[in-house]
């Protein structure tokens, strides 16, 4: 013990943050795909035609889909600044970019849309980027650890 | 009137994600305050710093956007093209933020860029 406070070994440490950062990585990614989803869903089910009016927009965030989206997304919004705090941008962007894929699989699965071979290997591009982004270290530019 | 969003989301995102990685490495978040109870102390403190009401400025904007481009286009179109985002701020982190981008990095950002790309298409 050092001044009240336990001595971790630094490669623990280092991988007790990665393992954090991983975490709230795949919490970033799930937020954002079900909050797509739902704002997808209450979009697609209403009724009124939109326009550009702002107070169409606003009505239209308390009908339940669409609230459920924006309080993902929100709660998406929040975990993702933590993210950015923890690790680069450039290494945030590749590997949250899996929520692209979940969502084209979920636009087919529950919209019926079509999902050519094209998008399937865009799919397969964006997880070999994501497969070479999660081998560089998340942070470069911030030494700081996520306690 | 699809495009136009495409783009208004493109450029808003780029604005809103350079703030917020330069604002949070000033001051960064640690794991404890992310439980229930700290939360509205987090809340608070984050309302309180201008880039980041300036990247939440920025957020609002596409968000909207992105609702009007979910009302005239496909999920899976909608999502992926906004992606093109991507090697546009890797190219912004690097020079603006200084992080170190190595080959791999380079790399796997232009393999999500083209697969975005071929998900648009």
């Amino acid at each position: 013990m050092a001044g009240g406070r336990a001595v971790v070994d630094l490669p623990t440490a280092t991988r007790r943050i990665d393992l954090k950062t991983k975490l709230l990585t795949l919490f970033v990614v799930c937020t954002n795909v079900l909050g797509n989803f739902s704002m997808s869903w209450g979009m697609k089910h209403q009724s009124v035609d939109l326009g550009l009016s702002p107070l169409a927009y606003i009505r239209l965030i308390f009908t339940p889909w669409v609230l459920l989206g924006t309080t993902l997304l929100i709660l998406w919004l929040l975990s993702r600044m933590t993210l950015l705090g923890w690790a680069d941008l450039s290494y945030v962007l590749p590997m949250t970019s899996i929520a692209y894929v979940l969502s084209a699989v979920l636009g087919k699965v529950f919209f019926g849309e079509q999902v050519t071979w094209q998008r399937w290997l865009g799919t397969a591009f964006i997880v070999i980027g994501i497969i070479c982004v999660g081998l560089t270290a998340a942070n470069t530019t911030n030494q700081e650890p996520a306690r | 009137m699809k495009w136009l969003m495409v783009a208004i989301i493109v450029g808003s995102t780029s604005l809103a994600d350079l703030l917020q990685s330069f604002e949070m490495k000033r001051h960064v978040v640690a794991a404890e305050d992310l439980r229930p109870g700290r939360l509205t102390a987090m809340l608070r403190g984050l309302a309180k710093r201008g880039p980041l009401v300036l990247a939440v400025f920025f957020m609002a904007i596409s968000f909207f956007a992105f609702m009007k481009l979910l009302s005239v286009a496909d999920l899976s179109f909608a999502v992926p093209v906004t992606a093109a985002s991507v090697a546009l701020e890797t190219v912004l982190a690097c020079l603006v933020l200084h992080e170190k981008v190595t080959a791999l990095r380079w790399a796997g950002a232009l393999c999500v860029a083209c697969g975005v790309t071929l998900l648009a298409m």
